[in-house]
């Protein structure tokens, strides 16, 4: 396989005289799995009791009948002995699960991006809708959401703790088909999720649509993820657990509670795709919002800050600034961030009291947010000379800087009487993108820029030039994104607020929706310039891969990866 | 790496942890002043409007608060204000005929302001937020009324639409002369080029004039009259004057001959209060063509 070759070394192993060879369990009873979970999806495909179900099952039983295959073949093509936890006495790290899931996110990043500049110019040209049910408005935007959070995010999360866990820990991934299980399969996740958008299956909760079967599989592949990341920090050689480990470990346990919390529903058949919440009304409401907000914290800050961690100190050799205050920050920020869902639901029929409460764990995260932001930043001194020369380390502060910005807009916003105003309105939607685009994008892509080249053992970057324009493209594109938002959303909600003399309604909304398009032109453009720079980033990735000059000085003998 | 003593680092003055993962070391830095002193800050701050405001939950209520908030009772409140500023007149208006309210000023004002707000939620999708129109949907602004222009005609056309179902809307739609087989596909075109003559458009060459007018004397006087001047009671429209309200080039002219038109306007009695009708007619009225 061409593709798999970009993933796979053979590994060799430490030479061993005739070990007879035989399945490992895991090996023998996943296949059986497999193959059981093959024969229900044919039977859940033939009976099915709508269109896009039976497309599902069909996907899973393809899914399992190649899985049976890979894990056969595999067995196979591979030597008696597993690959050895430790070569010349140093470990033998697992790279292939990491490569894969770092291929999957600049793959799904571009995708997710490219939705999004979509669904952006459909609101500013709503005729780009061309009235077709697939790829209208309302589906394409969980696409976009899921793509660059879930798919995005989530494989750069994957391959990124499975790299710094073992290297923080300095030992072997744990499990040998286990991380290539969590990997594929989340992927295979993200497939259903997806397609089922464009078909019309969602159990619409924001940033939690796919429906209960996609949500089962999702969490049998999460707790094989937790599981793998645990067993590797408990056989881990060094004394302490590493800041970047905490953080992975509080987003792993963290997004499973959310799943497992807001997600408990009752398919209306067992052969359908369609299911109901157990809850409904205002419970339904602040669960979704808890699990939502939390989405934001764990997911996309606890999880990215473990990137910070790992990333910065090491791309900039200095180290971290403060001890203490990891500590200190980490724990504020795991006790206070669970509260903050409600004031998503400010001036709702939610009670006051729990409004209140949202808000002022809102306010007091502002704090424990930064404390993050400092140490991250504070870890250049004595290498601030550095942002001159290398745009990967520059991309990396920067993210780190538009952190600090959003996690004081947010505090801000949660204010009752600035919700008021910003609530609903576009400036959510900008406020979301300066964390999303500028923390999230930026440290997913420096963090890419270093793991690359260390995952495929090459000595650097294809070309550094190219990663400033991506750098200044992108950047560009976020500051125009981002102020077309905050004037849009201000206006905006200035618009619905203003009353006349006589006690009437100003504008009507269409008048305000009127007012809203050459922001959303000027948004577009924004997100095309994002877009562009990740174009050229997956160029510059790929290329790495393909030409990079291979690193020397490894402690495993490993085959090119060609 | 395994435990040992911190180094000092010649950059920041301070000493390392003496931790060490994949040579990633840290600082003993202790936490920043502002920092602290912020953090307590937003705490005080949080303690304190829990004491002002609802806050936590008890066994079957909540803390109240001591300035006994209620973001039900601010509604209310303003709810409340807003009813003194227009309340009374708005009962005012209610009560008040289309004809009151064109003589009284104050009425006048209030009936457009309300209008205005109302045409914009509910008129703007169709006619555009300026009452401007779109193809099949007329504008508001000249002096061109399918059904009637005074206040009291306007008011009806709201009231029940047309074509809307309502017992009491508007009737009576264009024909599909070449579908229901009436005219063929030369005599359309021949009568398209006479109403494209009728506001004094160009015809095509070939064109008989004479034919024309047959056609349309046979065909089309009996709803848009002798000379097109059209027909308000069958919501006919004006032939001769230059606005068009799906448009007047030739294929257009043949598509509307040939397969008819009928363009809904939906009946806004009973969706919209009679007090909120009234403004709207008269907002309608006031923008420019009204008789």
């Amino acid at each position: 396989m061409v593709f798999g070759s970009v993933f796979f070394q053979r590994e060799s192993a430490m030479p061993q005289l005739s070990i007879s060879k035989s399945m490992t369990s895991g090996e023998s009873g996943l296949a059986a799995l497999f193959a059981v979970t093959a024969f229900l999806c044919v039977i859940a495909a033939a009976k099915a009791l709508d269109a896009p179900f039976a497309f599902h099952a069909s996907l899973g039983a393809l899914a399992s009948i190649a899985a049976v295959f890979f894990i056969i073949n595999n067995y196979y093509d591979r030597p008696a002995a597993l690959p050895a936890q430790e070569i010349n006495g140093r470990p033998n790290y697992n790279m292939g699960p990491i490569k894969f899931s770092s291929f999957m996110a600049m793959f799904w990043g571009i995708a997710g991006f490219l939705v999004g500049l979509i669904i952006a110019s459909q609101l500013a040209w709503p005729v780009l809708n061309f009235d077709l049910p697939w790829i209208q408005f309302g589906r394409l935007r969980p696409l976009h959401t899921s793509a660059v959070i879930f798919a995005f995010g989530g494989n750069v999360l994957l391959a990124t703790s499975f790299y710094v866990v073992q290297k923080s820990c300095h030992v072997r991934l744990a499990g040998y088909l286990a991380p290539w299980f969590v990997v594929v399969g989340y992927n295979f996740f993200i497939l259903i999720a997806g397609t089922g958008y464009l078909l019309g299956v969602t159990q619409s909760k924001e940033y939690a649509e796919p429906e209960w079967y996609a949500d089962l599989w999702l969490t049998i592949v999460w707790v094989t993820y937790l599981l793998v990341f645990l067993v590797t920090i408990i056989k881990r050689k060094e004394p302490h657990i590493f800041v970047a480990n905490w953080f992975y470990l509080a987003f792993i346990v963290t997004i499973a509670v959310l799943h497992l919390g807001n997600n408990p529903a009752l398919p209306v058949s067992f052969l359908g795709s369609k299911s109901y919440i157990a809850w409904g009304g205002i419970q339904d409401a602040m669960f979704q919002w808890w699990y939502g907000h939390n989405a934001v914290g764990f997911f996309l800050t606890a999880g990215f800050l473990a990137i910070m961690y790992y990333f910065i100190p090491k791309r900039a050799e200095r180290p971290i600034y403060s001890y203490r205050l990891s500590i200190i920050h980490f724990w504020a920020l795991i006790f206070l961030y669970i509260w903050a869902g409600p004031h998503h639901l400010h001036y709702t029929a939610l009670p006051d009291w729990t409004q209140t409460l949202g808000m002022t764990f809102s306010i007091m995260l502002w704090m424990p947010s930064w404390g993050g932001m400092i140490n991250g930043l504070m870890t250049l001194s004595g290498a601030w000379d550095k942002l001159r020369t290398d745009p990967v380390l520059r991309m990396l502060v920067v993210s780190v800087a538009f952190y600090g910005m959003s996690t004081f807009e947010g505090p801000m916003m949660s204010i009752k009487v600035v919700n008021s105003l910003s609530h609903y309105t576009d400036w959510t939607i900008g406020h979301v993108h300066s964390g999303a685009l500028g923390w999230v994008g930026f440290v997913s892509f420096g963090a890419l820029y270093c793991l690359v080249p260390w995952a495929w053992n090459r000595k650097g970057l294809y070309s550094l030039k190219l990663v400033n324009w991506h750098f200044w493209i992108a950047t560009l594109g976020i500051v125009l994104y981002i102020s077309a938002m905050w004037v849009s959303g201000i206006l905006q909600g200035l618009m619905w607020r203003a009353y006349t003399s006589l006690g009437f309604l100003e504008y009507s909304f269409i008048e305000t929706v009127e007012a809203m398009h050459p922001f959303y032109v000027i948004r577009a453009a924004g997100g095309a310039l994002f877009l562009i720079g990740a174009l050229i980033m997956a160029y510059n990735l790929w290329m790495t891969v393909r030409v990079g000059e291979q690193e020397v000085q490894m402690p495993v003998a490993l085959q090119p990866a060609e | 790496m395994t435990d040992h003593q911190g180094e000092f680092d010649s950059v920041t003055g301070r000493s390392t942890t003496g931790h060490e993962w994949d040579g990633i070391k840290e600082l003993n830095t202790p936490l920043p002043r502002w920092w602290v002193i912020t953090f307590y800050l937003t705490i005080v701050w949080a303690i304190g409007y829990w004491i002002i405001y609802p806050a936590w939950p008890l066994i079957s209520s909540n803390t109240r608060g001591v300035l006994g908030y209620s973001s039900r009772a601010d509604v209310a409140v303003e709810l409340a204000n807003l009813d003194k500023i227009r309340g009374d007149k708005m009962v005012a208006l209610g009560a008040a005929s289309l004809a009151d309210i064109e003589k009284d000023p104050a009425l006048l004002a209030l009936a457009r302001a309300k209008g205005k707000t109302v045409f914009g939620d509910n008129c703007a999708p169709c006619h555009g937020s300026g009452a401007a129109g779109a193809k099949g949907f007329p504008n508001l602004n000249d002096d061109d009324w399918l059904w009637g222009g005074t206040l009291d005609q306007i008011m009806q056309t709201i009231q029940f639409g047309a074509r809307s179902g309502h017992a009491k809307t508007h009737e009576g739609q264009m024909l599909a002369f070449g579908k229901d087989g009436v005219l063929k596909g030369d005599e359309i075109v021949m009568v398209a080029n006479y109403v494209r003559s009728l506001s004094g458009l160009p015809t095509r060459t070939g064109y008989d004039a004479a034919k024309g007018e047959k056609i349309f004397a046979d065909n089309c006087v009996a709803c848009h009259g002798d000379g097109g001047k059209g027909n308000q009671e069958l919501g006919a429209p004006n032939l001769t004057d230059k606005i068009w309200l799906y448009g007047s080039d030739e294929a257009t002219l043949i598509e509307t001959i040939t397969n008819g038109r009928g363009g809904v306007m939906p009946a806004w009695e009973g969706r919209l209060d009679p007090a909120t009708i009234k403004a709207m007619a008269v907002y309608v009225h006031s923008l420019g063509g009204g008789k």
